[in-house]
């Protein structure tokens, strides 16, 4: 069973977690596009410390026996890597229509430029 | 001997025709449609200016826009319906218009039903009218999933803004100053009317529903799948209580 300070610790973070992702998103701070899967996150990981028999019943099913609240390291640590992936793509994109905002940006000058000189 | 048919007049309402008024027209891949809807609204009032925001079409949208005269906002890649229409909406707020009205490319919305949408702004009754599907019986087909989102959407917007609200995912919009000024200077980003809608409700602006027809897609695609619904509707409901909360921007008059 999972000891009762690791529970309530990890509910402790999760709620944490959702009250600095709703209050980013309330002071404009984070677009909400960009929050689903941080509030995704911490749904998760509060529902797996609060309802701890699951911990147990997950972590007999992946034959984690010693430590059974290796199973929310596991989980936060999955969580973490697809929110980085998203991230990553997300940046990706940016990148992408940065670069056409710039050429853009360089050919309206150009046009501007011959028509002052005409 | 040519003889030029004079071009057929409609009455245009003399409070109308007083004011300064622009037509957004947002197109997504809609070469189809959209020559159409800019016919549509100059034959409704051709003094109408008719802005195209072309959202970064990859078809011949923007060129058989600007064939038909209109105005056309190109952006450089697709930005989705929420930032588009806002483009639309900060032009008119830059150039002094003082009547906006949203007339989607795709064709759905019936520009021969702009009077009755822009009726309670003359009247000085409505800050922005939307015009619904749903408010009278128009009979509106669409599938059972969308209308029970749509329903539940409707509910929980309802429930915030303590205004009955039908149709809280219809663009079809007319908006005078004080509207287009808010949404110029904020305006929400993916699926935005239902969020639209309570941003209203704190900035006091008075908001009324008009019963109206629309049609079924006439060309193209709609924006939103089965399993995208289900994730928009989420985001959505999720946006709109957070908007509830959310510090109001600073709005120029």
């Amino acid at each position: 069973m999972t000891p009762l300070g690791v529970s309530i610790l990890a509910a402790v973070a999760s709620l944490a977690l959702l009250g600095v992702v709703l209050e980013l998103i309330r002071s404009r701070r984070l677009r909400e596009r960009y929050a689903l899967l941080w509030l995704l996150t911490g749904v998760v990981l509060l529902v797996l410390s609060l309802w701890r028999s699951s911990v147990n019943t997950i972590a007999g099913w992946i034959g984690i026996e010693t430590y059974p609240p290796a199973v929310l390291f596991a989980v936060g640590t999955l969580f973490i890597v697809l929110v980085l992936l998203h991230y990553s793509t997300v940046i990706s994109k940016l990148a992408d229509q940065n670069t056409v905002l710039a050429q853009k940006l360089a050919l309206l000058e150009e046009q501007l430029s011959q028509r002052d000189r005409a | 001997m040519s003889e030029i048919a004079a071009p057929v007049r409609r009455h245009v309402d003399p409070r109308l025709a007083a004011l300064r008024r622009v037509a957004i027209v947002p197109a997504y891949n809609e070469e189809e449609s959209v020559g159409g809807v800019i016919d549509e609204i100059r034959g409704f009032d051709p003094d109408f200016e008719v802005v195209v925001v072309d959202d970064g079409s990859l078809d011949r949208t923007a060129e058989i826009a600007a064939d038909k005269g209109a105005r056309v906002l190109r952006l450089p890649f697709n930005l989705g319906i929420g930032s588009a229409v806002q483009t639309g909406f900060r032009f008119a707020f830059e150039n002094g218009y003082e009547l906006a009205v949203r007339v989607d490319g795709d064709g759905q919305h019936d520009a021969a039903q702009l009077a009755a949408l822009v009726s309670p702004l003359l009247a000085g009754e409505a800050d922005i009218a939307v015009g619904s599907r749903f408010a009278a019986d128009a009979g509106y087909r669409s599938s059972r999933s969308r209308r029970m989102g749509i329903r539940i959407l409707a509910g929980a917007v309802s429930a915030l803004v303590r205004q009955r609200v039908t149709d809280p995912t219809s663009g079809f919009q007319a908006l005078n100053r004080h509207a287009i000024a808010l949404f110029a200077a904020d305006y929400p980003h993916d699926y935005p009317e239902a969020e639209a809608t309570v941003m209203l409700a704190k900035h006091r602006l008075r908001w009324c529903e008009v019963p109206v027809e629309m049609r079924e897609r006439q060309a193209g695609q709609s924006s939103i799948g089965a399993l995208a619904a289900v994730y928009y509707m989420v985001k959505v409901l999720i946006a709109i209580f957070i908007a509830l909360f959310r510090r109001n921007p600073e709005v120029r008059s």
